[in-house]
């Protein structure tokens, strides 16, 4: 009960704020806090990359291993993305199996990798309908001060682009020497979202915000600024407007976090 | 290509079931139709044969749930086994995972939760037969339901896709548009107010696309509703009847 009446204080402060213009950590209603992305911070990751975007910290690692294709994709590499919300982040997550907001994230940020294309699955077979090389994401918050989403897509593109395959003998992956060749990747999707409180459109929603906000809409594009995911979340609703003002105003953010990933 | 793609999406402005680019499935959604449930709601929409269920508002369990200020709004998206091609394993996966959570806050815009504080509503939706838009279907099945329990609700919320096959848009893609096509774009909107409470997508829009895919669902939308009040109203005037 206290941490609901703490809430809706909470959340007339951000409002009352918003309605003067400004917002808890003092940003602009369009503007992303600082971000910054590292590539091959692990070593036994075959690719791997951090991203801080304010507060938030997230790793995501890539790793590969073979494995039987999928029967209607034979010639095809396979993509799996899984997120885990640990407690060691936030006091609001706990052990156990994955929850639906685990769930979402992973699947959220899949779906920009996915749908985009951007990893040649074609170019992952081995052997047609044997082996091929599966490709695994996954996206681990270190500390968790909002906007997972953008974060986690970030840092998933950044590290397949590092990503260099492991070196392969008689269909077995020897972990331990990596070869030069790179894992094909030819596109770059991001992910920008967009949060709506008091009536109030806003770009990357900090912790505080995405604890009393009303609707968010995640929106992935590619380098060619077309949309290939979305999702909308929170129990509010957005008009017709907002959506196709979001969408459009999203895509010249989304060139902003794409030159934030090095190399 | 993948393998079973056809060649042709739409031949002689037709589709491949015989739709128009801008026409619905056939769809019937019937309210009341089970016994025990609170609110009941039974839609088939082309191959799609979808059950909902609202049971509530009633005693939450478990009781650390409750909300002091509002109702707990619980939605439970689930697949028989046997209502896809190939047996699903019964059960939450992760897909069901994810429909449940954007199904509910969509009918939690609507739904007048302070009203119930300390209580929790239920509303199970259940795919018996799929063929794509089945979260959609479930959606509006389920606004029914909650209308048919007389749950106060600012509104009904009808769903409805539309998406990219072979380089046009259409509205409600049925199986073989949604496995082959280039992008899917489900939507739930609030329809007194034109306010958009579920939007997911998949697949790749250029801007201009995705605006009019977006018009094109919205005016599905518009369809579905109709259907979802005359379903009520039967209901209701059946009941009557009964009386």
């Amino acid at each position: 009960m206290n941490q609901d009446i703490i809430a809706d204080i909470k959340r007339d402060h951000v409002i009352k704020l918003l309605n003067e213009g400004r917002r808890v950590d003092g940003r602009g209603f369009d503007e992303y806090r600082e971000v910054s992305v590292e590539v091959g911070v692990n070593q036994r990751a075959e690719g791997s990359a951090l991203v801080r975007l304010g507060g938030t910290r997230v790793m995501v690692g890539v790793k590969l291993a073979v494995g039987m294709p999928f029967p209607d994709m034979p010639d095809s590499g396979v993509l799996t993305t899984n997120a885990e919300l640990i407690p060691l982040a936030s006091p609001s997550f706990e052990r156990g199996p994955p929850d639906e907001d685990t769930v979402e994230l992973a699947r959220v940020v899949d779906r920009a990798i996915r749908e985009s294309g951007c990893i040649e699955l074609e170019k992952l077979c081995i052997e047609e309908g044997e082996l091929v090389w599966i490709v695994f994401i996954d996206l681990h918050p270190l500390d968790y001060d909002g906007n997972l989403f953008d974060a986690c897509t970030l840092g998933a593109i950044a590290a397949l682009k590092n990503t260099c395959m492991p070196k392969l003998e008689d269909g077995k992956v020897d972990y331990k020497t990596r070869t030069e060749e790179k894992l094909p990747v030819r596109d770059t999707p991001v992910e920008v979202t967009y949060c709506k409180i008091g009536g109030h459109i806003l770009l990357d929603p900090c912790l505080e915000e995405e604890e009393v906000l009303d609707a968010r809409l995640t929106v992935g594009y590619n380098e060619k600024g077309e949309i290939v995911a979305m999702q909308k979340g929170g129990s509010g609703t957005f008009t017709r407007e907002e959506i196709v003002d979001i969408v459009r105003k999203g895509r010249e953010k989304a060139e902003f976090l794409r030159q934030k990933i090095p190399g | 290509m993948k393998a079973g793609e056809p060649e042709e999406f739409i031949v002689d402005g037709r589709r491949l079931d015989g739709r128009k680019v801008d026409e619905l499935r056939p769809l019937k959604i019937e309210a009341g139709v089970l016994k025990r449930a609170d609110g009941s709601a039974y839609v088939e929409w082309g191959g799609n044969k979808v059950l909902a269920a609202c049971y509530g508002p009633k005693e939450i369990h478990p009781r650390h749930e409750a909300n002091p200020k509002r109702a707990v709004l619980r939605t439970y998206y689930s697949m028989a086994p046997f209502s896809v091609y190939e047996r699903k394993r019964p059960g939450p996966d992760r897909r069901s995972m994810e429909i449940s959570k954007v199904t509910r806050q969509a009918l939690e815009s609507v739904v007048f939760t302070h009203l119930y504080p300390m209580t929790a509503i239920d509303v199970f939706i259940e795919i018996l037969q799929a063929q794509a838009g089945t979260r959609c279907a479930g959606i509006t099945a389920a606004s029914v339901a909650l209308a048919d329990a007389g749950i106060p609700m600012r509104d009904l919320v009808p769903a409805c896709a539309a998406g990219k096959v072979g380089g046009h848009i259409v509205l409600d893609l049925f199986d073989i548009e949604d496995n082959y096509g280039e992008a899917d774009l489900p939507v739930a909107i609030v329809p007194r107010t034109g306010e958009v409470c579920l939007m997911q997508m998949d697949g790749n829009l250029t801007q201009e696309e995705f605006e009019q895919a977006f018009e094109l669902a919205v005016k599905g939308c518009m369809q579905v509703y109709e259907k979802q009040k005359e379903a009520l109203k039967k209901a209701y005037e059946k009941r009557g009847e009964e009386q």
